[in-house]
């Protein structure tokens, strides 16, 4: 492989949601949901970082703010070197080529009205409008075979095809601009397990043949550990863990990390007998009103009066391994 | 709830060539409830009448038979042989021509109506609510405030103020009932833009323009359709009741609702052909729309998909 | 006896497009303070079976076989004695909590409702039960919450309402149709966790409707695995996962990525759900099937039982799919 370049440099990104109401004439209360609390990481070409976490910690939205599709509220986003943060809209519609997403839902993400074939050729289409049609069809036609899609669907609508063919043609949509760097969205969550692990095959296939860098978001840590070269824990918008993904698994060091593991069942063995003492109780807290200190320390087991005053910062405690937490224990697996 | 299970199972593909889309299956659904395609066909036919009606007729709407003008209570009923199919009304003219006439301004009213209502509607829902914000909260109290107006009190005093015309009432009609639209096709393209299809064309960089075009409108269809099948009714009304007033459409020119007020009135002589057939029309006419609005509400509803 | 026996049920849809066989012969049999996990993926017919047994089917929805609870036939048995089993009896946990609670009433109204039409409690001692129920269901400061409205609660703790209701009457048997499927990782394992200490609390049996092999591997004593509307293989859960007897379960297991697991390819079954409209002629796995052969296309194989607790589908023996 060549000397990895970085492509994505994301740098204390910041998103913050408006709430309480804009009514024409009501007084504006202005309260924020830091949905993002200033994270930053890198991505190497050909490397995919997972980033794993619960239902409002943060991940969909920092995806989304990665590619201008939510407005970041400070921060940078240095893709090959330029603030994408800062392009005007022309120019960030052009580097939009580089960088495409697959979505949860692949029967939503698909416009029930259009063909699988215009569906596919839609980022074409929008891109390179001279292209011939001829052209076109073959680059999709191409795609499709690619994907794993029988050529004689291409005039068939998206709910014609079980949930495993529409992210098919999901990453067909992805993949037909030769992107460099395609966001993950949960993208196996919606699926069955047969079917999970035919599109996480096709996707490291296809990244391994296009070197692409992939940004895989998921709740399942195993699904996210199978895939990535580097894993990235976030809670309630800020990053609690950073490690490469077998470091992260065998030595998680944030209390967190180690309960999303002690919640995934092991198939193989039966379950270790300190798995209770691992486990976190409650939940999530409202992002409307997070902790003072540690965002974590509502659930924490090792929780201490420092975690309440005081937020621990992101700090690396071995090569390539960071992590936010007063009281880091490298617990052996 | 185990409807849409059932469609979850069966999606293998098979066979080759064309997909079936939506409007396809939204056909057949539609083709399978009989009394939508039953009162299509009725309207179809009623429609025809309208339009080749005079073709037929022995006598000009406007002209008097002065033959049983003196004695219209026993000569003037329906009858073949004169001419007068359906009879002739209390000043001697032939009924048919007039409700053939009154059915081309009845049914007018309601498609030109609608059309106006359900083109400026959508554009100005989807508008407002696609770009959403600011722009949405103004073009919403808009329309708020133009609902409250009671629009019919303002449609008799125009038309009384303005002397009657058909212009101003097409005009009337139409500029008011767009209202409800823009309402349900706001909703509706807000739903629309919260979906993941329209979040990938963005993510593709598809132009705003485009996204309306080709992700938010022809997802709309189905509702417009719907919405606007029940809206040519509802404009059918609202102009024979203005015309019942007697503040519709001008002699001779009539409609359903001026033809049945005169049948009403002149009940009391025994002409009662002059209600019946006028009032017939308008009823039929009525039912049909309903129910072909109910079947294009069960071929389009995305839940039973 | 068993508390639930279930023999040869089958489930047919009548749709536009067809007869759709959602289920088929399938039986099993359910002893008291057991758990029985029907894994299956989308459909399946998992939750088709669930509803069976709830009578909560479709009503394109046809039933043939048998239903015996506690030694009575509830299939087909009429709605207005069939009320009587429910929620008394046999109660049922959803995937998503708001479909079976209502958001405008606050919970005490909706839990007090129960006992007082059920058991015919004064609306005091309804109210007090409640509370026990929400506090043996881990939910804090239950004499307050109980007056909360349904959308005050975060989604893992209207999960513990919903079960706090099914649990209400003291049924004998709980279906829980995929219960954790909608919560966060961390709290589904306090759910299935949550679930099995009521099981030993209050001694019921429970049906665990679900497509996550990780859940079951840790709560349930009995698997029973379909594909296509059909058995492939039941047995004790243990044994089932330390050496699964039919190819769909081995697929299925070598196909969930481990935390141990490096960036290999992951095994897969290849292929996509059959089409329950036209299922195919013999095994419905066998166009997914490694192993198929002739026979296996032609022919449905029958369930067949080895090793005295276990039996499988599958016309191979179980050397040649080792």
């Amino acid at each position: 492989m060549t000397t990895q370049e970085t492509v994505l440099s994301v740098n204390d990104v910041k998103v913050y949601f408006k709430i309480g109401s804009t009514g024409l004439l009501g007084r504006r209360e202005q309260r924020y949901v830091k949905a993002v609390d200033g994270i930053s990481f890198d991505i190497k070409r050909g490397e995919t970082l997972g980033i794993v976490g619960e239902s409002g910690c943060g991940k969909s939205t920092l995806a989304r703010a990665v590619i201008r599709m939510v407005p970041a509220h400070a921060g940078r986003v240095l893709w090959m070197g330029e603030d994408l943060l800062e392009l005007d809209s022309e120019a960030m519609r052009d580097k939009r080529k580089d960088l495409q997403m697959i979505f949860q839902d692949p029967l939503a993400s698909l416009n029930p009205r259009m063909t699988l074939g215009q569906i596919i050729a839609e980022p074409l289409k929008t891109h390179f409008p001279q292209m011939p049609k001829s052209e076109m069809r073959e680059k999709v036609a191409a795609m499709m075979k690619r994907v794993g899609l029988l050529p004689n669907m291409i005039n068939r609508y998206p709910h014609e095809f079980s949930g495993g063919q529409c992210q098919r043609i999901g990453i067909a949509r992805a993949l037909i601009l030769e992107p460099k760097l395609i966001i993950c969205d949960e993208p196996v969550s919606a699926l069955d397990v047969s079917i999970q692990a035919q599109v996480i095959n096709l996707l490291m296939d296809l990244q391994k043949e296009m070197n692409l860098s992939l940004m895989f978001i998921a709740h399942d840590l195993s699904v996210v550990k199978h895939i990535s070269t580097r894993v990235m824990v976030l809670y309630l918008g800020n990053v609690v863990e950073n490690a490469d993904s077998d470091d992260i698994y065998a030595n998680p060091t944030h209390p967190y990390t180690r309960a999303l593991i002690a919640a995934v069942p092991d198939l193989d063995k039966p379950a270790p007998a300190d798995r209770a003492s691992l486990m976190v109780d409650g939940e999530l807290p409202s992002p409307l009103a997070p902790p003072s200190g540690c965002p974590f320390r509502t659930r924490c087991p090792l929780v201490q009066d420092i975690c309440v005053s005081e937020k621990p910062p992101l700090t690396e405690t071995a090569r390539g391994h960071s992590v936010a937490c007063h009281f880091p224990t490298a617990s052996p697996h | 709830m185990s409807d849409t299970t059932v469609a979850e199972l069966s999606h293998e593909i098979e066979g080759s060539g064309q997909g079936r889309s939506l409007w396809q299956d939204a056909r057949r659904r539609f083709l399978q409830n009989r009394a939508a395609v039953v009162s299509l066909i009725v309207m179809i036919i009623i429609a025809l009448i309208a339009i080749f009606g005079p073709l037929f007729a022995a006598w000009n709407n406007e002209e008097v038979d002065w033959n049983v003008l003196g004695d219209i209570a026993s000569m003037g009923g329906p009858s073949i042989e004169n001419g007068h199919y359906f009879g002739v009304d209390e000043l001697g003219r032939d009924l048919y021509a007039r409700v053939v006439q009154g059915t081309q301004v009845s049914l007018m009213v309601g498609v030109i109506g609608s059309l106006i209502a359900v083109t400026f509607g959508t554009l100005y829902g989807a508008t407002a609510g696609y770009v959403g914000g600011r722009t949405d909260n103004i073009m919403m109290r808009l329309v708020d405030i133009l609902m409250s107006i009671p629009y019919m009190f303002v449609l008799i005093l125009l038309l009384v103020v303005f002397g009657r015309s058909m212009w101003l009432l097409f005009v009337g009609i139409g500029l008011i009932s767009w209202l409800e639209m823009s309402r349900i096709v706001r909703g509706q393209t807000l739903a629309l833009k919260s979906k993941e299809y329209v979040e990938a064309a963005l993510a593709t960089g598809v132009k705003h323009r485009v996204i309306v075009t080709r992700h938010i409108i022809p997802n709309l269809m189905g509702i417009i359709v719907i919405y606007a099948t029940l809206l040519v009714p509802q404009m059918i009304l609202t102009e024979s009741f203005i015309s019942f007033l007697g503040l519709g459409v001008q002699e001779p020119n009539t409609s359903w609702g001026a033809l049945i007020s005169e049948g009403a009135s002149t009940l009391q002589y025994g002409t009662y052909w002059q209600l019946v057939f006028p009032l017939a029309f308008f009823i039929v006419t009525l039912f049909c729309f309903f129910f072909i609005g109910d079947g294009l509400r069960d071929a389009l509803d995305p839940k039973d998909r | 006896m068993s508390l639930l026996e279930v023999e040869n049920l089958s489930v047919t849809f009548t749709t536009p497009d067809g007869h759709v066989r959602a289920v088929q012969d399938v039986s099993f049999s359910l002893g008291e303070q057991k758990t029985l996990a029907i894994v299956g993926e989308s459909g399946s017919g998992k939750s088709q079976t669930a509803f069976s047994i709830m009578g909560l089917l479709a009503p394109n929805g046809q039933t043939s076989g048998s239903i015996k609870f506690d030694g009575t036939e509830i299939l087909g048995m009429p709605e207005k004695e069939l009320n009587a089993y429910r929620a008394a009896q046999i109660a049922m946990i959803f995937q998503d909590p708001m479909t079976s609670l209502n958001p405008y009433l606050r919970v005490s109204k909706q839990m007090a409702e129960v006992l007082m039409r059920h058991n015919g409690m004064s609306k005091t001692d309804a109210i007090n039960d409640s509370i026990k129920m929400l506090d043996a269901v881990k939910i804090p400061d239950p004499a307050r919450r109980v007056h909360m409205y349904p959308h005050e609660f975060s989604g893992g703790m209207r999960q513990r309402v919903m079960i706090a209701m099914a649990l209400l009457c003291h049924p004998r048997l709980v279906i829980a149709d995929e219960p954790t499927t909608a919560l966060d990782v961390t709290v589904q394992a306090q759910i299935m966790d949550l679930l099995s200490d009521l099981q030993s609390d209050f001694g019921m049996s429970i049906v665990l409707i679900t497509h996550d092999l990780g859940v079951v591997k840790g709560s349930c004593e009995e698997t029973l695995v379909l594909y296509g509307g059909r058995v492939m293989e039941t047995g004790p859960t243990d044994q089932m996962f330390a050496e699964p007897a039919h190819p769909y379960t081995r697929g299925l297991l070598k196909a969930v990525p481990r935390l141990g697991s490096t960036g290999a390819e992951l095994a897969t079954i290849p292929g996509n759900p059959p089409n329950m409209l036209r299922p195919p002629k013999g095994c419905a796995f066998s166009p997914r099937c490694g192993f198929a052969n002739e026979q296996c296309k032609s022919a449905k194989p029958a369930l067949e039982v080895f090793d005295a607790q276990r039996s499988r589908a599958c016309h191979l023996t179980r050397e040649q799919i080792a």
